[in-house]
This record gives C-alpha cells, sequence and structure tokens, in this order.
C-alpha cells in the first residue's frame, strides 16, 4: 500500500508549502493577530496528516519516526515550563514577563500598542513558539501511530 | 447490593446535589441590572495592552493572566499523546 494515485500526491506537494507557512504565520504572529500557538500548531498538523493520508502510512513512517515527534512534543512542553520558571527565578513569581519592558535584552521587549511590530510581548512570542511545537509533534504524533497501527485493515 | 456500591451510590448523589446548587446559584449571563459592563472585561480591554505588551488581548489573557490555565492545556495534550502511545504501542507491530 502505497497511498493515493499520482495525481493525488502531486496536489498534496503543491498545497502542503502553503498549509505549512499560513501555520507557522499563525503562531509567529500569535500576539498580534487572532490565533496562537494552539490553532496554528492545528494547521500545520493537519499539513501533515495531508501527507499521511496521501503518500501512505508506511511512507511517513519510513520518513519520520514517532520517536522524534516525542522527543519534540516534550521539548516543547519543558520550554514553556522553562520560561515560565524563567520568570520565577529572574523575577517575581511564576509566568512574570520580564521581557516587557526590560531594557538589558532587547528580544521582544516593546509594549505593543494598536499597530505595533513583531517585537513586542515578550515571553508570549516565545510561549507562543513553545506551544505550537508541542501542538504540532503531539496531533502528528497521535494520527501518525494510530494510521500506522491500522495499516492492516485498510486496503490489503 | 454491595457496600461498595452504596457507597458510590451516596458519594454520587452529594456531587450531583452539589451541582444542582451551584447551576442554581451561578451568576446570571450578561452585567446586572445596576452594573453598566462588567469590570473584569473592561479592565482587560483598557489595561491589557499595557500590561502584559501583547497587542491581541486574547493571546495576552491566554498567555498571561491566565498562564496556568495553558499550562494546564499542555499538560491535557501531553496526557493524550502518552496514551495514544501506550495503546498503540503493541498494535504497531
Amino acid at each position: 500500500m502505497s497511498g493515493m494515485s499520482k495525481i493525488v500526491k502531486t496536489m498534496t506537494s503543491v498545497a502542503f508549502p502553503l498549509a505549512m507557512i499560513y501555520g507557522l504565520y499563525i503562531i509567529a504572529h500569535g500576539h498580534l493577530t487572532p490565533g496562537g500557538g494552539f490553532q496554528g500548531g492545528a494547521v500545520v498538523a493537519s499539513a501533515c496528516a495531508m501527507i499521511l493520508v496521501s503518500f501512505g502510512s508506511v511512507w511517513t513512517v519510513r520518513k519520520i519516526k514517532e520517536k522524534n515527534l516525542s522527543v519534540l512534543e516534550s521539548l516543547g512542553a519543558i520550554g514553556f515550563i522553562g520560561l515560565g520558571f524563567f520568570g520565577l527565578i529572574f523575577g517575581s513569581h511564576f509566568f512574570k514577563n520580564i521581557l516587557v519592558g526590560s531594557k538589558n535584552i532587547p528580544i521582544f521587549n516593546e509594549i505593543g500598542q494598536g499597530m505595533s511590530n513583531i517585537n513586542t510581548a515578550g515571553f508570549i512570542p516565545l510561549m507562543n513558539f513553545a506551544v505550537g511545537l508541542k501542538v504540532i509533534a503531539g496531533l502528528f504524533a497521535i494520527v501518525l501511530v494510530m494510521a500506522y497501527a491500522t495499516r492492516l485493515k485498510e486496503g490489503k | 447490593m454491595s457496600i461498595r456500591n452504596v457507597i458510590a451510590a451516596v458519594f454520587f448523589s452529594i456531587v450531583a446535589i452539589f451541582l444542582i446548587f451551584s447551576a442554581l446559584m451561578i451568576h446570571p449571563f450578561g452585567p446586572d441590572d445596576n452594573q453598566e459592563k462588567f469590570e473584569m472585561d473592561e479592565y482587560i480591554i483598557q489595561n491589557s495592552q499595557e500590561e502584559t505588551g501583547a497587542d491581541n488581548a486574547v493571546t495576552g489573557v491566554v498567555f498571561d493572566y491566565r498562564g496556568f490555565d495553558t499550562l494546564g492545556e499542555a499538560t491535557v495534550l501531553f496526557t493524550a499523546v502518552a496514551g495514544v502511545m501506550l495503546i498503540f504501542r503493541r498494535l504497531k507491530k
């Protein structure tokens, strides 16, 4: 079983980068526009699920192991909690947003007012990246493992 | 009818009574008659951009004011992935 027809595979190859860019845009602009880590991660995970459906689960598992996806998901969780502890150690309390308005570290330190640029909001974009990584890896791992486990029942 | 079923029925009744009472005592939807707007909504709309630095007020609430809620959501997702991996580990071969 090697996935769907050649037409579907070609169209998936065309549509996959666009969906990927859209999802990553939603993650990266989570503090400026509607969306965020969860929503953009769901978009990217659906793009990966499209690859999985059209190319078949055996091909996809050969390309990317679900063990690596687990590692990525745990990295996202550790990054999220670590950013929270960063505020606890260098600031006053857990999840304290110490980057906003700080003069020392020029990363994401501006305060957003109206139509602001991307260099704002302190830890919030970094947390969006962590949660987005976690959601991408988690949802794709769930879909991948389920599809690979039930591959004998579909088709032959 | 065993003793376990009796204990389960008693505890279930207590929880059900608590839920019913809390549903009766819940705040009505929307602001009160003597209240023009919700204070919390007004506070977040007025102050979230200065306090969190994020333009998007929803992201400001989700990742700053209610960071623990997001942490719980991430934990739920982690638990789901762990459960699926655990169940489908044997079926993979």
